[in-house]
């Protein structure tokens, strides 16, 4: 008997579910969030075109409240808020895919391996993944920060080397799960290599629940580099990000509004839309599971 | 359960030294060295002292034997001195931080639970409803919002501009000349806003997990039976369904205790709060190489013992557990 499960996620895996389609735009929740990624996308692709420059200072300008040149005001050196919030938004989705690219890649090879090959290489690669589990994420990432100079490049990898553990997680799981399906024993049976069984037959069929994990990564990446950033220890001045014009909100605090409001209700937006077109895509990927 | 217990402390024990272990590696794999600091701060110093200070933190030696020294010390709860002016022992200075970490942890915990479980029960027996519905919205807002951007948003609104909740410490000034009460109602009152910021979040997401947890339950065979025999919907409910949807709770309470101790640092740093996480800040921003060692190690056991704790709570709640 077919498992609907499994025959969901080989149809959305290789990209030729219509009905996963069908679920997922029917799903208004993936489409409000596919609505929010795509406008916040292009702001950040348009930024040049759209704003003003996000590094010219005009002092004359200095914490104008928002008016009809400079919509969401100007900061503390007059520079104009709107368009660094643009420009911001390149920064915030760069960081949250690059760094979700590479904790995805890591999980993805950690837990085929440990999924595929069982036993002593499982057994060492969970271990390691529970121990890294113990550690508070936040306090992994400032550790290593605190001996690297803070750039974004370094964030983004730090972000991603801390963060792959749920992803091997799910990976390793489908493949305890798919090495046993008849599929797999008859490649194995023509004489197929392991690496051949695993990039070609098992991990198509095991990407569903990464899509799904790594969608929701990205909002949870975008909301850690805008930690660090505020903290002062991610994208430095005066390169713009979210975190860190929300410094001049906090210094600013109780006289100039529209620094703390704009910068943070932007991150809000972007992970919400993230987050929403994460779980829309869970939902259209299995029914089964929506309450 | 005696067996359990030892079972389960033994199994701490190689998570312990991975943990020191990678602790160890990340923080000299990094480039630079810890006394880089030292020397930086004090143009005066040269090579000589430098080599010194090397000698001292054994960092003339080769890393193994580091990681073996640095090692045998933890086990005797030595963490080395801070690098900071006064050089006080490392495990002296987290340990008068800790209570005030805790302390505010175990409030927002409680916070979580008195507002979720509530909620989530709510808005799983009235599926669809408008408080249904209103929830949604909130979770998933919940779990998009910045803390610090949150917390920001209280402090202009209700500490600068309204002026009824203070922003920043535990204690007003002439904290002390206060009598017992008001020096307990003073720290209350400065406790609200960073409870109200390190809960919301985690209000998100157990209202979230408990609402499914519950639609899980009443589907059940048993829930039928209670029904089938003419209990009402209350006794179903608050008798026989939430004791079950309460239990898987108490492993994600351990689960989280990661997440909560890291976004101590965040609000700490922010409310200027005295505890651990903002210890580790200041670590941080000096390079306190010996702090950040110690203070790594110790949020991670931290965490192991939150789990132990958990996995305890549910063989005690469901003796299926205890006895497996």
């Amino acid at each position: 008997m077919p498992d609907p499960y499994n025959t969901m996620t080989e149809m959305a895996a290789s990209g030729g579910g219509n009905q996963f389609w069908t679920a997922l735009r029917r799903n208004r929740m993936a489409m409000a969030g596919a609505a929010i990624v795509a406008f916040m996308s292009l702001l950040a692709l348009l930024a040049p075109v759209l704003g003003q420059s996000p590094e010219y200072i005009d002092v004359s300008l200095q914490l104008s409240a928002p008016n009809a040149q400079h919509w969401f005001g100007t900061d503390d050196l007059g520079r104009d808020v709107l368009a660094r919030i643009l420009y911001g938004a390149r920064i915030s989705l760069l960081v949250g895919f690059v760094a979700v690219g590479i904790a995805t890649l890591i999980g993805i090879v950690l837990g085929a391996l440990a999924g595929y090959y069982g036993g002593i290489v499982d057994g060492l690669i969970m271990r390691f993944v529970d121990i890294m589990l113990c550690f508070p994420s936040f306090f992994l990432i400032l550790a290593v920060i605190a001996f690297l100079e803070p750039s974004i490049w370094n964030i983004m990898v730090i972000i991603g080397l801390t963060g792959w553990m749920g992803v091997a997680r799910l990976v390793r799981a489908e493949f305890l799960s798919l090495r046993e399906r008849e599929f797999v024993q008859a490649v194995r049976v023509i004489g197929a290599s392991d690496a051949r069984i695993i990039f070609r037959h098992l991990l198509p069929n095991a990407l569903s629940p990464v899509l799904v994990s790594a969608t929701l990564g990205v909002g949870g990446a975008i909301l850690t580099e805008s930690a660090l950033s505020f903290l002062g220890i991610g994208v430095q001045p005066p390169t713009p990000s979210w975190g860190n014009m929300l410094i001049v909100g906090k210094q600013t605090l109780g006289e100039a509004w529209w620094l703390s409001v704009f910068p943070g209700f932007a991150i809000l937006i972007t992970v919400l839309g993230y987050n929403l077109l994460g779980e829309g895509i869970r939902d259209a990927l299995d029914p089964r599971l929506k309450d | 359960m005696l067996r359990f217990l030892i079972r389960r402390l033994l199994m701490m024990i190689p998570l312990m030294l991975g943990i020191t272990l990678i602790s160890f590696v990340v923080i000299h794999l990094a480039p630079g060295e810890p006394t880089d600091m030292q020397t930086q701060l004090n143009p005066e110093t040269g090579v000589e002292l430098r080599e010194r200070l090397r000698a001292q933190y054994d960092l003339d030696k080769p890393l193994l034997v580091q990681y073996g020294s640095w090692l045998g010390r933890l086990v005797q709860l030595d963490f080395g001195k801070s690098f900071s002016q006064d050089h006080r022992p490392v495990g002296e200075k987290v340990l008068e931080r800790l209570p005030i970490t805790i302390g505010i942890n175990l409030l927002s915990i409680a916070v979580i639970l008195l507002v979720s479980v509530p909620i989530g029960i709510l808005s799983a027996t009235k599926q669809n409803s408008g408080f249904d519905r209103l929830t949604t919205v909130f979770v998933f807002i919940g779990f998009a919002t910045p803390s610090f951007w949150l917390a920001l948003l209280l402090m202009d609104v209700l500490g600068v501009r309204l002026g009824v909740l203070p922003i920043s410490g535990i204690k007003s000034m002439g904290h002390e000349y206060l009598g017992p009460l008001e020096q307990w109602l003073d720290t209350l009152r400065h406790l609200i806003l960073p409870v109200f910021v390190s809960a919301f979040g985690g209000v998100a997401g157990f209202s979230r997990y408990m609402r499914s947890n519950m639609l899980e339950v009443v589907r059940q065979d048993y829930i039928l039976t209670a029904r089938a025999k003419g209990l009402g919907e209350r006794a179903v409910i608050y008798r026989h369904a939430l004791r079950n949807a309460l239990l898987p709770v108490i492993t994600i309470l351990g689960l989280s205790v990661p997440g909560l101790i890291g976004g101590s640092v965040i609000f700490e740093t922010i409310f200027a709060i005295p505890g651990m996480g903002k210890l580790f800040y200041d670590g941080v921003m000096m390079r306190d190489y010996p702090l950040i060692m110690g203070i790594l190690v110790i949020g991670a056991f931290l965490t192991l013992v939150g789990n132990l704790l958990a996995d305890l709570g549910y063989a005690l709640a469901d003796p299926r557990i205890r006895n497996a």
